[in-house]
């Protein structure tokens, strides 16, 4: 390989040092200040933690259940709407949180066009935790069906006909052979819908509103401690880029011993 | 989000005029000048970190102070959040000139922080209201009603002025035979978000999500008041609310900046702050 040049290695530096001074900044001023162990007996912060687990892996649980069925349809049926039920599917994904927010007011807010009815029948979604879960899917279950889509549409086709020839079930077949193959992409697309949907601040803090215990998650807790307790938004923030790596290094294990066995399962057909 | 940025450009005329005059004369036609310690020209522009609840009156002023001659070819760059907000953006090095607090206590933390010059300046008033939507579903129609169990009650947390001043009012309110003790907690526990600042309660109300807010009777604005409905708070029962103001330690223009808040303590600043529902000085 050939050196790269001087003006190429100062552009990366820069790039390397925009990613990595903020995160070590941040991790540095909690831990001098003695943030992380203040915030790990706080119950702003726990109560943010605890909201924002339970609603993320909600709303991951809602994509896997209902997104896979849609992400499979996408990937191996040609019907009418088709390319409109695609073009819905990506736009969450470069939407502005803020315009999820307000979508989500009109939609689902007591005057919204499904609010109101839902309202009439004394359901209000507005100020609790089914806002947050809902503003989450909103923005993270795209993330999983387009990774799941593009997984299922890489499946070698002759591999599910002849676990049909063998007497597989459709459902065995998926089970047994077009989840396993596709599981590198699902898991990639579960992981990058499941930190969305922990990170969502936008569409929650307008839909959701923000209240201790019962809509303030992570996200919200950190702007809410901003004006009264920095401690508590470093703790918080440190604990979320310690979540986010350990998935990131999750993920790669995961991904590895997949890919490995992969190898293996095809040396043994082979052999 | 939060924050909005109007800037109020220097009309064209004026930008022509000082052209055409020369540095000179514009020196000796502002009587204010000899109060700068320096005699180095200070920047065209002021930024101005204000509260949520001045954005209409302060952005209406920002338009006109440029007109004026102790404002003329100014630049002014607002920027409106939760005073508890800006606060913090100042501690953390936001560059400003004024900074402009919804009450008393965040502009205390800025002072002992020792981000404020001088003494800040209270120049205007506030007070109370509950705010409903239009439509009153909750059936509110008096202050007693908002501790009926399942009302939905928006408010902001108690860092930010309007939370503090609910809080003032609510604790009054408890301590007052007519609603007796407890009826704070009452109120509170119908609390269902803790908004951004005073314009997010107005928003959730007005939107019809939430039945109730405390919010500044300087937030029903004409633009807002054919949405919603009112119910006045006594003056026995009202916090003190009051607005602050004051030049930063760090201000680029501090004497430009002074100037400013003279405008608004002024007729003309005054007469504008009244128009948009505050409680002026004299």
């Amino acid at each position: 390989m050939r050196a790269l040049g001087p003006a190429a290695v100062l552009a990366a530096s820069l790039v390397v040092l925009l990613l990595a001074v903020p995160l070590v900044a941040l991790v540095w001023r909690t831990l001098e200040s003695g943030a992380l162990a203040q915030g790990a007996g706080s119950a702003v912060v726990l109560q943010a933690l605890q909201l924002s687990l339970a609603t993320s892996f909600g709303s991951l649980a809602l994509a896997l259940l209902l997104g896979t069925p849609l992400a499979f349809g996408l990937a191996r049926f040609s019907f009418p709407g088709r390319g409109v039920i695609e073009a819905l599917v990506e736009v969450p994904v470069v939407l502005p949180p803020a315009v999820a927010g307000i979508a989500l007011l009109m939609a689902f807010g007591r005057r919204g066009l499904m609010g109101a009815p839902l309202a009439e029948l004394g359901i209000s979604v507005a100020f609790t935790p089914w806002a947050v879960v809902l503003a989450q899917c909103f923005v993270a279950v795209p993330f999983y069906v387009r990774a799941a889509r593009t997984g299922f549409a890489g499946v070698d086709r002759d591999l599910e006909g002849a676990a049909r020839v063998d007497g597989a079930t459709p459902l065995g077949v998926f089970r047994h052979v077009t989840a396993p193959l596709a599981f590198p992409s699902l898991l990639a697309g579960a992981v990058l819908c499941w930190a969305r949907a922990l990170g969502e601040f936008g569409a929650t803090i307008m839909f959701a509103g923000s209240f201790r215990g019962r809509t303030q998650t992570m996200p919200l807790a950190i702007y809410a401690a901003l004006e009264s307790d920095l401690g508590a938004a470093l703790a918080l923030s440190t604990a979320l880029v310690i979540i986010s790596v350990l998935t990131l290094a999750l993920v790669r294990y995961v991904a590895r011993g997949w890919e490995a066995q992969a190898i293996i399962g095809r040396e043994d057909a082979r052999g | 989000m939060k924050i909005m940025r109007r800037t109020a450009l220097m009309s064209l005329p004026f930008g022509l005029a000082a052209c055409g005059s020369g540095g000179s004369s514009t020196v000796s036609s502002r009587p204010a000048a000899s109060l700068s310690p320096a005699a180095t020209p200070e920047p065209k522009e002021l930024v101005i970190l204000a509260a949520s609840s001045l954005t209409d009156a302060f952005t209406e002023m920002a338009d006109d102070f440029p007109r004026r001659p102790e404002g003329a070819g100014l630049k002014l760059t607002l920027s409106f959040g939760a005073s508890s907000q800006l606060r913090v953006q100042l501690e953390q090095g936001a560059p400003a000139d004024i900074f402009e607090s919804a009450d008393d206590a965040q502009m205390q933390l800025a002072v002992r922080a020792g981000l404020m010059q001088v003494t800040p300046t209270v120049f205007a008033r506030n007070r109370l209201v509950v705010v409903l939507p239009r439509e009153n579903r909750a059936g509110l129609a008096t202050l007693s009603d908002l501790a009926k169990p399942g009302v939905k009650l928006v408010t902001t947390a108690r860092d930010v002025p309007v939370g503090n001043y609910t809080h003032q009012t609510l604790a009054k309110m408890a301590a007052d035979p007519q609603y007796g003790i407890g009826f704070d907690q009452k109120v509170l526990a119908n609390v269902v978000s803790e908004e951004a600042n005073v314009r997010q309660i107005v928003t959730k109300v007005q939107l019809g999500e939430a039945d109730a807010g405390f919010v500044y009777a300087s937030e029903i604005s004409p633009r807002v008041a054919p949405d919603v409905r009112t119910i006045e708070i006594p003056e026995r029962l009202q916090a003190a609310a009051e607005h602050v103001m004051g030049v930063t330690r760090t201000a680029r223009a501090p004497v430009t900046a002074r100037r400013l808040i003279d405008y608004v303590l002024g007729p003309v600043g005054q007469a504008t702050l009244k128009r948009h529902g505050f409680i002026t000085l004299a």
